[in-house]
This record gives structure tokens, C-alpha cells and sequence, in this order.
């Protein structure tokens, strides 16, 4: 688990851990943007930006981005989400230069071809259409939007349609230019590595860039929310979706611990890697939301999400409503479960039942190297790689009092927006 | 020198599967029978489905609630998948439950006591289930492009069956499934994680060793371990062990056919566009294999993410499948794009297959592909659950206990010229079968043969109806 860190003069910072179980290596670059950073009227500019980064740059001409790294076996990929941006490559070890070569080209030299610009605005739009074919995606919009007033935590992460629309080249290509910078980059490596060599490499290819300031920051903060908020969408479809969303606390927060507790004890563990979640199913049959939904025939799915972030984002419950059995029935029985919570706390055997399952999360969280070079980053752009690994010291140090201090804070009626789905 | 595994057939036939990797302190079962949906009795289909739903929901020993207290104490998972040939529980652990989350598997196969209570409950989460796909775009094209391509063939039917099928399921439905599935000489049970191999060997003794076959099903035995290995299945043996019958071939399609699920409250419409393909043990399959990487999946999608996403700007996604089982799977291609643009990409499609069987790929397409298959193995075979499921599908498909050693060459074997004769197997726009849902009326039949060539299409007709 030693990583070293590194930064050099430009500022990029450099992580590397030495993991010699496989031949492979896992290289992610990770910027600290993402949709919050997004002013109104270029909402979705950040994941477009992602999207550019991968067409083509002064020394990868666009006809050879194609197989770059697929030849070596390799797989890459993206993703831009609330607080961050970040690009992966993990192939056999073999292909590190090639890898970080493709890093250091995405940082400086992307081309931002107008006509390649334009082709990718209708995938993005595809992209948004295809996403509101599910019902569960568009009432997650919807309430999200509706929970949020101020922070720009409120718009989703693919941008509101009409500014997919109008977005130019140049909003694009600023973007790039402002957030694209070592100084506001992360360079993490991991696998079947030897850490000067990495350094070496990495030193050659990225430290002559320009620093670059690092950008100006969010500075909304939301106000505190004065009143249950409700959204009813009503559209033609099969099956109704029910769902509620807390203000929250932040990643750095000392109540967001308890609250993952309290997640648990309603939902099962999640553990805390959003890149690998869904690998591994969660440990939820005994769960208490899981009893009185599913198993009470009321629901055929539910299920919690307490996300790590930068900024205090919501802690979200999500019920599919069993066929023939109503949004209001569901809704009842969540809210009895929630003022069950608020009122009897949870069990000793609760507890300790909760903390063993996290604990085994946090092993499942971390079973390759793309997955150990995720968490990495991925809490380095939300904080530090440190915190990562004080997930666990974090975890212990929790005690029940503290998780009812939080749910008696975050889960009350003023601070909830709920959506129901209702088809028609 | 590769993963190789421990493999031990137990007295009674049941196939055990180990491999130590202690990369993580954790570790993944797969307890994996030749039975799934498939062999469902006609009028009952969805039984193998809802008996995967409820086939961990109490045994003769442990209530639902116990199973369920027991997993979620320890932090593990269980989960029941089942597929046309193929059932599985499979469990995650960390390595101080093996033998308790085992024992837990072992008992979930062997003694399932199928509660009426639970049957309910689990029979109305699967009807949402069914009923949420019916809001889906994408499984509605791809449900209807199956009914369309096969026809009267059993493929045409879905395991998770329909709203009126699973409806009138009794628990003697899904006892007989049980029965059916569940037998020792049947089952493979693969262990993959930190584990010491031939005390993990024993721990499948323990749980397994007693179970002797209620059904006929071959090689029932003893009650102890025999120990020593046998020799590894061929693929006609592995057939033979998965289903206990053959599989029809699926008829060919003659003509070209264009089925339509309107869904007017969507956003974007849904296309699956593809052929009868081939069987897993077909000599042809790693040809095929890898023309389908060139074709659809490579970098973005092949030579039809080129055209569609990245040319043409049309779609976020766009891919081909190869669906090689048991039996006669399809070869597909799969799309989502605004409703405007559907005929335009079926014609896109539509070129990119002519320009194949006119001018096959080039050599660097193909190197490309058999390099990107040969070099990505040390990755897909990085996690246990990885391991786990290639060791599985080795065993099932009969394709040896060395397979991941023997694979690169077998990719590097296929020559161009092999794989431009897969392509002009399987690919023929005049006789692909095509579906669309979303927000897309079927076009007026000139349309149709304008946007298809030399095709002729047939009229197109509404394959079922969309949500009201």
C-alpha cells in the first residue's frame, strides 16, 4: 500500500504504487473539474470537453487515435462527474510510455476541430437522449434540480439540452485551456511498475509544461433547505419509481461516516468506489428498507447512495414500485422506516453487522489495479489521496451516538426533496 | 505458464475448480449447472427464472431470513443468474468466510425449499421486472429482433419469460426446475481467490461429497471424494453434460425483415440489426470471433463506430455481439439514435456489411483485432470474479483446463482470409433482421428500398405493441 507522491515544479502532482501481481499497469490523469464548475448557459461543457479530449491531438493525428492503445491489449475510457474529470488506460505494463504519452498529449495538445466539435454534439445529445429513455434517470434529474437552488450541484452532469445546443468551439476549447493544467491535474500509476522509472518518464514528458493557474473555485453554498420540496412527473411508461434525497454532508465532513453507517443499516453497503459499484452485489436482504419494501412486496427494488464528495451533495433512496402496489404506499412505509431510525437509533448487532460489511467493501473496492488507481485519484480530486486511506481509521472510530447524531441532522422532513414517477 | 487451476472430479461427479490468487484477502464461488431457461416446458416459461429467484430464499435447514442474516453479517454476496443453458450462484467473501459462505452455497443448491410466501414475493418482483423491460427501449428491440430472427426456434423465446407465463407458476414448477438442474454430475463448483487450492478441494468435499443423484444423470457415485483427476471434458461431452439434448439449428433467414415497436413517449429510438450466427464448438467461431471485433467493437466500435459515432455523429453508442453458445446464438449490432436518424443508420449499416463482403477487412484491421484479443487476457484475468467465469465457461464449453495458455495462438491463427469467410458466413444485408423501438414509425416501403440497396424488403409490420 506505499504510494509515493510526488510533485513536480509545474505542479502536476504524481502517484505511484507498485503493485507487481499482474503484468499490467493502470495509468488515470484526473482534473479537478466537473459539472459544479460549470456556469449557466455552457452546463454539460466539462463532459463535452472529456468527450473532444479523445479526437486527436498535434502528435496523435486523428485517423491514429483508433487502436492507440488497443494494440497493446490495452482498454481506456473516461468519465466527468460532479467534482471531477479523469481519462484511464490499463494495458500490460509493457505499454507505460505509450500510455503516459497519451496522458501528456490529452493535457496540451488537444485540436478542438470545429467539424469534429460538431459531430460530437449530436452524440452528446444521444447521449442525453438515451439516458432519458429510463424513467429512473429523469426523475433523478428532476429531483436533483429541485434539491438544489443555489449550488450548481443542480444541473446534471451531461448539461441542460438547450445548451448542448448552443455551446460553440470556443466555450469548449476555453475550458480545456482554463482546467486542462498541471497544476490542476493528478497523475496516478499504478501496477507492475518501478517508481523511478515511472518519475522518469512522467519528468520527461510533462515537466515542461506551463503551470498554469490554478482555477477560481465554486463559492455558492447552499442555503439551508426550508421545506419538504416535491416533484410529480407524470408520463406514459410502466412502472413507477419512487425517490427521496437528503441534503448530505460533504466526503471531508466528520458526519459523512455515521451517515454511511446509517445508509447501510437502512440499505446494505455500498462501499465507497463509484468507478467498480455494481461489481460485487450488495449485502442488503436483511437490510431494513430491504425487509419492509421487497420482502413486504411493496417494492422489487430499493436501494441507497451516500456518493463521496467535494462539496455537501444528498444521500438518496430509491424504490421500484412492485407492480399493482402505489407510490404512496412506498413513500409511507420509507418515511416510517426513516422516523424509525431518527427515533430508536439502531441496534448493537446492527452496528457491528453494518461495519463488518463496509470493511469487506473496502476489500472488494480494491481488486485490480485500474480499481486501486481509481480510489487514488478519484479522492485526491474531492481532498487527498490520504483520506483514502484513512477510509478505514474513519470507519472504526465511528460510534452509534454518532450515527444518531446524524440522522437526527440530516433526515428530517425540511430537508428532503422527494420525486415520484408516476406513469400514465 | 497460466492460470493453471486444480481440477478434481468428486466421486459423485461433481467438478471442482480451484485457483489460489492472493492478490486480496477475498474470494469468489461459482457454483455453475447446465440448466437455464431453455429447457423450459412450454406455457411455463420464466419457470427457470423465478426458480433462480427464490432458489436462495430458504432451505430445508435455514429460513430466508437466516440466509439473508448470515451473508449480510459477514459482508458477502450471493447471487442466482440464470441464462437459455446456464444457471449459477455465485458468492464474494473475504477469505475468513470461504468456508461458511460455501457451506451456505452448497446448502442453497442442494436443499432449496422454495417457500409459497417467497414464491409470491419474488414472482411479483419479477413481473415488474418484465414490466419495466416493456418501458425499455433497448430490450424491446432486442426482444422483438429475437422473435423475428428465430421464429418457431426455441431462441426466440425469453428466460425471463412473459407477465402471462409466470403468472400461473406453481411451486411443483420450480421443484421439477430444480430437479432438472441440480444434479452432482451436473454441477461445477469453481473457487477462485486466497485460498489454499487442495484445502479449498477438501471444503467442496465436505459440502458436495454426500450428495448422490435423485435424477438419472449419469456418473452418480460414491459418497467420498475420488480424488485424482479425470480427464478433461471434451466438447461434445460438455454438450451432452449442459442440456442432455441437441439444440436445433435455427433457420436462415430468406429475405430481409423490418419489425417496428412504436414507443412514442421515448427519447431515442433503439436498433438491433444482425443474423443467425454460430455455435461455440463451431471451427469457425475464433474467425468469428475476431471479425466481429473488426466489425463492432474494437476501439470505439469497430468499423461501425467509425461510420456511425464518430463520422457521422449519430449515436453515443454503437456495437456488435457475438452470441456463441450452445446452440446457434445471433451475430447483432446494436444502436441508440434519435428517431430521424434511424433509417440512416440501418443504411450505414447497411454499407459498412456490403463494403465487408465486397472488400473484406484489410490485414491491419484484423492484426489490430487479434492484437487487442491476445493482449487484453492479463486483463480480463486480473480479478477473481474474472477468473472465476473463464474457468467456468472453459469447463462448460469443453475448451480445456490450458485454455488461457492455448488461447493467443488460437487467435493469432486466424488468417485474414478466415475471417473475410466469417463475414461472408454470417453477413448479408438482403437477409438481416432488424428491429426498432422508440419514437420511430416504420417507414412507407419505398423508403425502405431506398435506404437498403439491392435488398427487398419485406413490409414492415408492428411486432408487439408498445406501453400503452
Amino acid at each position: 500500500m506505499t504510494v509515493r507522491e510526488t510533485v513536480l515544479d509545474n505542479g502536476l502532482k504524481v502517484l505511484v504504487q507498485e503493485v507487481h501481481t499482474a503484468p499490467l499497469a493502470s495509468v488515470w490523469c484526473w482534473y479537478r473539474v466537473g459539472s459544479k464548475d460549470e456556469a449557466p448557459g455552457v452546463t454539460g461543457v466539462s463532459h463535452w470537453v472529456e468527450h473532444m479530449n479523445f479526437k486527436g491531438t498535434r502528435n496523435i493525428p486523428r485517423d491514429q487515435v483508433k487502436g492507440i492503445i488497443e494494440k497493446f491489449g490495452g482498454a481506456w475510457n473516461g468519465y466527468t462527474w460532479i467534482d471531477q474529470t479523469t481519462y484511464l488506460e490499463t494495458a500490460s505494463a509493457d505499454a507505460l510510455d505509450r500510455m503516459l504519452f497519451i496522458e501528456a498529449e490529452r493535457m496540451d495538445a488537444c485540436l478542438y476541430d470545429p467539424a469534429d466539435c460538431e459531430s460530437e454534439r449530436t452524440v452528446i445529445i444521444s447521449e442525453l437522449q438515451g439516458g432519458e429513455n429510463d424513467p429512473e434517470q429523469l426523475l433523478d434529474t428532476e429531483v436533483t434540480a429541485a434539491a438544489f437552488k443555489v449550488h450548481p450541484y443542480h444541473h446534471p452532469t451531461i448539461g441542460w439540452l438547450s445548451d448542448l445546443r448552443t455551446m460553440t468551439r470556443e466555450d469548449l476549447y476555453g475550458h480545456y485551456r482554463r482546467y486542462y493544467v498541471p497544476a490542476n491535474a493528478t497523475l496516478v500509476v499504478v501496477g507492475d511498475v518501478e517508481s523511478d522509472d515511472v518519475l522518469k518518464r512522467v519528468e520527461s514528458k510533462f515537466g515542461g509544461f506551463a503551470p498554469g493557474s490554478p482555477p477560481a473555485r465554486v463559492t455558492q453554498t447552499e442555503p439551508d433547505q426550508q421545506a419538504e420540496r416535491r416533484v410529480v412527473l407524470r408520463k406514459a411508461g410502466t412502472t413507477a419509481y419512487w425517490k427521496a434525497v437528503y441534503h448530505a454532508p460533504a466526503f471531508a465532513d466528520e458526519a459523512f461516516f455515521p451517515m454511511l453507517v446509517a445508509d447501510a443499516v437502512l440499505n446494505g453497503a455500498a462501499g465507497l468506489n463509484i468507478w467498480s459499484m455494481g461489481g460485487v452485489s450488495r449485502p442488503q436482504r436483511s437490510a431494513r428498507l430491504y425487509r419492509a419494501l421487497v420482502d413486504g412486496g411493496l417494492a422489487s427494488t430499493v436501494s441507497g447512495a451516500l456518493m463521496p464528495t467535494d462539496h455537501p451533495y444528498l444521500y438518496s433512496i430509491s424504490a421500484s414500485v412492485a407492480e399493482g402496489k402505489t407510490l404512496a404506499a412506498v413513500e409511507d412505509v420509507v418515511l416510517q422506516e426513516i422516523e424509525r431510525l431518527r427515533r430508536g437509533g439502531i441496534t448493537p448487532a446492527e452496528f457491528a453487522k453494518v461495519k463488518a460489511q463496509l470493511r469487506a467493501r473496502f476489500v472488494y473496492d480494491a481488486d485490480s489495479v485500474t480499481d486501486i488507481a481509481h480510489q487514488l485519484g478519484f479522492f485526491e480530486t474531492i481532498g487527498s489521496w490520504r483520506a483514502y486511506h484513512g477510509i478505514r481509521e474513519r470507519l472504526d472510530a465511528v460510534t452509534p451516538e454518532q450515527v444518531h447524531a446524524a440522522v437526527q441532522r440530516y433526515f428530517t422532513p425540511e430537508n428532503r426533496t422527494i420525486g415520484w414517477f408516476e406513469p400514465k | 505458464m497460466g492460470l493453471d487451476p486444480l481440477r478434481v472430479v468428486l466421486g459423485n461427479g461433481v467438478t471442482v475448480i480451484v485457483k489460489a490468487n492472493h492478490t486480496t484477502p477475498a474470494v469468489s464461488i461459482v457454483a455453475g449447472v447446465g440448466h437455464g431457461g431453455y429447457t423450459d416446458p412450454p406455457g411455463k416459461e420464466g419457470a427457470a427464472a423465478l426458480c433462480a429467484r427464490v432458489l436462495d430464499r430458504g432451505t430445508v435447514s435455514r429460513t430466508a431470513e437466516a440466509i439473508a442474516d448470515d451473508l449480510d453479517g459477514r459482508g458477502a454476496s450471493l447471487t442466482v443468474a440464470v441464462g437459455r443453458h446456464q444457471m449459477s450462484v455465485s458468492a464474494t467473501c473475504l477469505a475468513e468466510d470461504f468456508q461458511a459462505v460455501l457451506a451456505l452455497v452448497a446448502d442453497v443448491a442442494r436443499h432449496p425449499l422454495f417457500p409459497e410466501a417467497e414464491i409470491v414475493t419474488r414472482r411479483a418482483d419479477l413481473i415488474t421486472t418484465i414490466r419495466q423491460e416493456e418501458d425499455n427501449p433497448a430490450s424491446m428491440a432486442v426482444d422483438a429482433f429475437f422473435s423475428a430472427l428465430y421464429g418457431a426456434h426455441p431462441y426466440s423465446r425469453k428466460v425471463r419469460g412473459t407477465v402471462a407465463s409466470v403468472e400461473p407458476l406453481k411451486r411443483q414448477d420450480l421443484v421439477r426446475c430444480h430437479q432438472k438442474g441440480f444434479q452432482p454430475s451436473g454441477l461445477t463448483m469453481v473457487v477462485v481467490g486466497d485460498v489454499d487450492e487442495q484445502s479449498a478441494v477438501d471444503v467442496v468435499s465436505r459440502a458436495f461429497g454426500d450428495w448422490a443423484a435423485t435424477a438419472p444423470a449419469g456418473q452418480a457415485g460414491g459418497d467420498r471424494p475420488a480424488g485424482g483427476d479425470k480427464p478433461f471434458l471434451s466438447a461434445e461431452a460438455a454438450r451432452a453434460k449442459a442440456e442432455g439434448l441437441s439444440i436445433p439449428d435455427a433457420p436462415r433467414a430468406t429475405e430481409r425483415n423490418l419489425v417496428a415497436v412504436p414507443m412514442m413517449n421515448k427519447s431515442q429510438a433503439d436498433v438491433a440489426y444482425g443474423f443467425v450466427g454460430i455455435r461455440r464448438s463451431d471451427p469457425d467461431y475464433m474467425a468469428t470471433a475476431v471479425m466481429n471485433n473488426a466489425l463492432g467493437q474494437y476501439a470505439i466500435g469497430g468499423r461501425l463506430g467509425d461510420s456511425i459515432r464518430e463520422r457521422q455523429g449519430m449515436a453515443y453508442y454503437v456495437f456488435s455481439a457475438l452470441d456463441a453458445g450452445f446452440g446457434e446464438g445471433p451475430l447483432y449490432i446494436r444502436a441508440g439514435v434519435s428517431a430521424g436518424n434511424v433509417e440512416r443508420t440501418i443504411a450505414s449499416i447497411d454499407a459498412e456489411l456490403t463494403a465487408v463482403l465486397t472488400d473484406g477487412f484489410t490485414a491491419k484491421e484484423i492484426d489490430e483485432s487479434k492484437g487487442y484479443l491476445v493482449g487484453s487476457l492479463p486483463r480480463q484475468l486480473e480479478t477473481n470474479r474474472a477468473i472465476a467465469a473463464f474457468l467456468l465457461n472453459a469447463e462448460v464449453f469443453g475448451l480445456g483446463l490450458d485454455y488461457d495458455v492455448r488461447l493467443p495462438d488460437l487467435i493469432r491463427a486466424v488468417t485474414l482470409e478466415a475471417a473475410n469467410a466469417a463475414a461472408r458466413r454470417l453477413l448479408d444485408p438482403a437477409r438481416a433482421t432488424i428491429a426498432v423501438a422508440g419514437p420511430w414509425h416504420p417507414p412507407t416501403l419505398e423508403v425502405a428500398q431506398a435506404s437498403s440497396g439491392e435488398t427487398s424488403p419485406k413490409r414492415p409490420s408492428a411486432a408487439e405493441a408498445g406501453p400503452s
